[in-house]
């Protein structure tokens, strides 16, 4: 043996060995990530790969098949309940693990765990703002309801149980991708967790909350001018509840502090008046459903499109859900069991978000830099100060302190400003209605089940946040909606700004009975919503928030106008691209543009959108002229008055200036510029704002990208953004204010169009795949077909439909 | 059952060990026939898989989306680390 050599050689190999078996920085270990045999590699499924596999699972109490069509949408026949939610937390699990923990480490603010603290701190920051939400704690709230319904119990834990199954015989092997890229291990899942998922999705959609940036204009705006700039009706409102229902008085009776004027609204006497960024207020969604007497076929359909973020692996996951008692077919989140859009064999259900404020902020007095005592009622009160841990990649924990007040959690204070949304200076607690334990699970649960109208109200009647407008259609041939959710009465104006967390005369009183939420029963022709107002002011309680206009207006009227309607008919409404805010907003451009002022080249794109079909069609040049142009009007009007407020600040609603400019534009003193000393009226800012248009338009038009699908550039980014996992460049129509609300990165997750025949006849599509493994060809099949307007037919499987061509893989399920 | 990715340098080192032969000539037994045992497996599962995956990966990474140059990398780090370990192998026999 040559001692030398062989230590230098055993020395290297051992060298390269650790070396390859270590993560450095976002690079995983290399020698695993690479085996073939254990590796990434084992992600890239083969394409003809076979699905059929007998599985034993001891909880199970029947013997159960999953039956996958050429989509590889499972159709699972369960001969019980707890059967069922078993499989369906199996097959979550086999097909979206990674995506199911990930959010739900999200909704934990646990992502600095696994992705360590980001540039900048930004992942660290998202975690502190989760914990300071009080994420947990309202899962946590939310949990102790739901574990105390036996029914409920039952079913999470079966689920719970499902996806556990899974991740107990993962092997190196089938780890998805995903971990192997960030390098950590899956954890066990629990019933918190499905908690935790529904939470996210409250999150998610109670975020139309202003009141802080609200807060800011007020701080230089009149209350005239406010109110002309946040206003909480619009002339050409078609709200979910037409117009001209009568109300029965409120039962319910608000109570305005006595204070309110001096302490808590403080409008400036004079307006002296800063940008800020615009936000994308997202999560918007249409539904709508028509009875028989306006279809060809006499029944009714129901159709339902949930505007969201969208990304891959996709929020939803679709299946069939079959025991011998109850038959849903629809979408799923993979992290909660049951269907939460989708049919049966009696009804079909839809949601929107309703858009109602339910978080408010509190500005609140400490005694001391410890933030353990706060000034209440005349008194010094103890918070309940807790100590969060959050683990961090690679380096020690982080230790935050949150104290929790009447009001909940202080998610702004001198040690955390919400990314510049507060200040070091203000200390402001969150009254948030996601805080109340409630029980959402139980409505689609009992949805799942309904067989008319009574079972529909008995389902939905619980549900209390995130408010929802849940939109019904059944095989009797009734459609009805209700605006859902449990809200608290507020008087007017209430948590439209940071309100006084000293007194309690300011909390939250008492909620609006259910039974009082705006609605429409059985009896009408057709029923919608879009996000707009639910009412209008007739309605006798005040409903706050940021709502949309347009969607619900274009959708009223064409449902208003049709008759004979077809299953082809709605696919066309559910994708139409045409722009009705540009209907009323391109005369006013039009109207008041100088164009002697203009040059040719100038002239040019104003010829384009004066001949432009109003349409936001891939291949419309007009599409983008508008919207560069109105942008940059907003901006022309509001950013002098506001450029002196605190910031963050939010510009007024698109409609606002729409509905101001037309109900009179001589007053309409916004379009003076009050930093010159020249009156600028509202000629000289649309031409202004069309000159700040045209370089941006000229730099698209050059490089060739000004036909609007192009200079949109929608695309579905993969949850981690990792650009190559994504589908990024997909060349379709939509956007903004368009019932196909398809933007650049978020849009319709999930259309949906179901007409109530007697063998229920169904269509959807949602832009993803079954398969959450980017290694699979099912990972983003579904994507194309999503971005022309097209649709899957759904199929609905019957028990004996075993040996139908249809399937194409069977799993059986046994002890 | 799987054993460790760095098994195939124990079994490179075991081989050599058992085979007496010049220890360039151990490395390049090592080094080319870990290379072709994980490159051969690579592209036969690439191939079942139409480039799916390694298409992306091979972005990731970045090799400018090359689906065969992932599967070079891979075979690379295989043979190197086979190389080694069959180089000091035949240390252990040779006088």
């Amino acid at each position: 043996m040559r001692i030398v050599p062989f230590l230098i050689s055993a020395a290297v190999t051992i060298g390269l060995v650790i070396v390859l078996s270590t993560s450095f920085g976002s690079i995983p270990p290399l020698g695993s990530f690479l085996s073939p045999q254990e590796g990434f590699w084992q992600n890239a499924e083969p394409t003809d790969m076979d699905y059929n596999t007998t599985l034993r699972l001891p909880q199970l109490k029947e013997k159960a098949s999953v039956y996958f069509d050429d989509r590889l949408v499972p159709h699972v026949f369960a001969q019980n309940d707890e059967d069922l939610y078993l499989i369906q937390g199996y097959l979550h699990a086999r097909f979206r693990l990674w995506q199911m923990e990930f959010q739900t480490h999200a909704a934990a603010g646990r992502l600095s765990e696994i992705i360590g603290k980001g540039e900048d701190n930004v992942i660290l920051s998202f975690d502190r703002n989760m914990r300071r939400l009080g994420m947990v704690y309202a899962a946590n709230n939310s949990l102790q309801v739901m574990e105390s319904d036996t029914s409920t119990k039952k079913t999470m834990d079966a689920y719970t149980a499902g996806v556990n199954a899974y991740i107990d015989q993962l092997t190196s092997g089938s780890l998805p991708l995903e971990y192997r890229l960030l390098n950590y291990r899956p954890e066990h899942w629990s019933n918190l967790k499905t908690a935790l998922f529904l939470k996210y999705m409250s999150y998610d959609l109670t975020g139309s909350e202003n009141d802080i940036e609200y807060t800011n204009a007020k701080a230089v705006l009149t209350k005239e001018l406010f109110n002309k700039f946040y206003p909480f009706t619009q002339d050409s409102l078609s709200p979910v509840v037409p117009r001209g229902t009568t109300f029965s008085p409120p039962t319910v009776h608000p109570v305005a502090p006595a204070s309110a004027d001096s302490l808590y609204f403080q409008w400036k006497d004079s307006a002296a008046i800063a940008l800020l960024q615009k936000p994308d207020k997202d999560n918007g969604s249409n539904n709508w459903a028509v009875s028989g007497q306006k279809t060809q076929s006499g029944r009714p359909i129901l159709c339902n499109d949930p505007h969201l973020g969208l990304s891959l692996p996709s929020l939803w996951y679709e299946m069939q859900l079959h025991t011998p008692e109850s038959n849903a077919y629809g979408v799923s989140f993979p992290g909660s069991p049951a269907i939460i859009i989708g049919f049966n064999d009696h009804i079909a259900w839809g949601v929107t978000n309703g858009t109602r404020d339910v978080k408010d902020y509190y500005a609140i007095r400490f005694k001391d830099e410890s933030r353990s005592a706060y000034w209440f009622d005349s008194a010094w009160k103890p918070a309940d100060v807790r100590v969060e841990e959050i683990k961090v990649k690679g380096s020690p924990s982080i230790f935050d302190t949150v104290s929790y007040t009447i009001f909940g959690p202080v998610q702004y204070d001198a040690s955390f400003d919400g990314f510049g949304r507060a200040t070091a200076s203000t200390n402001f607690a969150l009254r948030w209605k996601a805080h109340d334990g409630s029980n959402e699970f139980n409505t689609f649960y009992l949805l799942n089940r309904a067989k008319g109208y009574t079972d529909y109200l008995e389902a939905i009647k619980g549900f209390s946040c995130p408010g929802q407008n849940f939109v019904f259609a059944s095989k009797d041939n009734e459609v009805a909606i209700w605006h859902q959710g449990q809200f608290p009465a507020k008087w007017k104006r209430q948590g439209d700004f940071i309100m006084p967390g000293t007194d309690s005369s300011y909390m939250w009183q008492d909620n609006i009975p259910q039974s009082e939420n705006p609605h429409v029963p059985p009896g009408s022709e057709f029923v919608s919503s879009a996000n707009q107002l639910p009412a209008d002011t007739a309605y006798p309680y005040y409903m706050g928030g940021a709502y949309d206009l347009y969607r619900g207006l274009i959708i009223n009227r064409q449902l208003r106008s049709m008759n004979g309607i077809t299953v082809d008919d709605m696919k066309q409404l559910q994708t139409d691209n045409y722009n009705v805010f540009a209907e009323s907003a391109r005369p006013i451009l039009l109207r008041y543009i100088k164009e002697h002022m203009l040059t040719n080249e100038e002239k040019n794109f104003l010829t384009v959108l004066r001949s432009w079909n109003l349409r936001m069609d891939t291949e419309e040049k007009g599409a983008p002229i508008f919207t560069t142009w109105w942008n940059n009007l907003e901006a022309e009007v509001w950013s002098d008055e506001l450029e002196a407020a605190p910031k963050p600040v939010i510009f007024p609603e698109s409609y606002t200036l729409v509905e101001a400019i037309l109900r009179d534009s001589s007053a309409f003193a916004q379009a003076d510029n009050i930093k010159t000393p020249n009156k600028e009226t509202i000629a000289d800012a649309v031409t202004a704002a069309f000159k700040k248009a045209v370089p941006v338009l000229k730099r698209a038009d050059g490089e060739g990208r000004l036909a609007w699908g192009k200079f949109k550039d929608t695309g579905i980014r993969h949850l981690l953004r990792q650009g190559p996992l994504g589908r990024l460049h997909l060349n379709t129509g939509g956007g903004d204010n368009v019932i196909n609300a398809t933007k650049q990165f978020h849009g319709p997750s999930w259309r949906m169009i179901v007409h109530l025949t007697d063998k229920t006849e169904a269509w959807g599509i949602y832009p993803g795949g079954q398969q959450g493994n980017p290694g699979s060809k099912y990972y983003d099949n579904f994507i194309t077909k999503w971005a022309a307007g097209e649709y899957h037919a759904l199929w609905v499987m019957e028990e004996g439909d075993t040996k139908a061509p249809q399937v194409k893989y069977t799993m059986t399920f046994s002890k | 059952m799987y054993l460790p990715w760095w098994s195939l340098a124990a079994a490179a080192f075991i081989v050599a060990a058992l085979i007496p032969q010049k220890p360039w000539k151990a490395f390049l037994s090592g080094f080319l026939g870990l290379f072709l045992l994980w490159g051969i497996l690579a592209a036969w599962i690439d191939m079942k898989n139409q480039h799916i995956l390694s298409q992306k990966m091979a972005q990731i990474f970045p090799l400018g989306g090359s689906y065969i140059l992932l599967i070079l990398v891979t075979a690379l780090v295989a043979a190197i680390v086979g190389g080694f370990g069959a180089l000091t192998g035949s240390y252990v026999r040779k006088k």
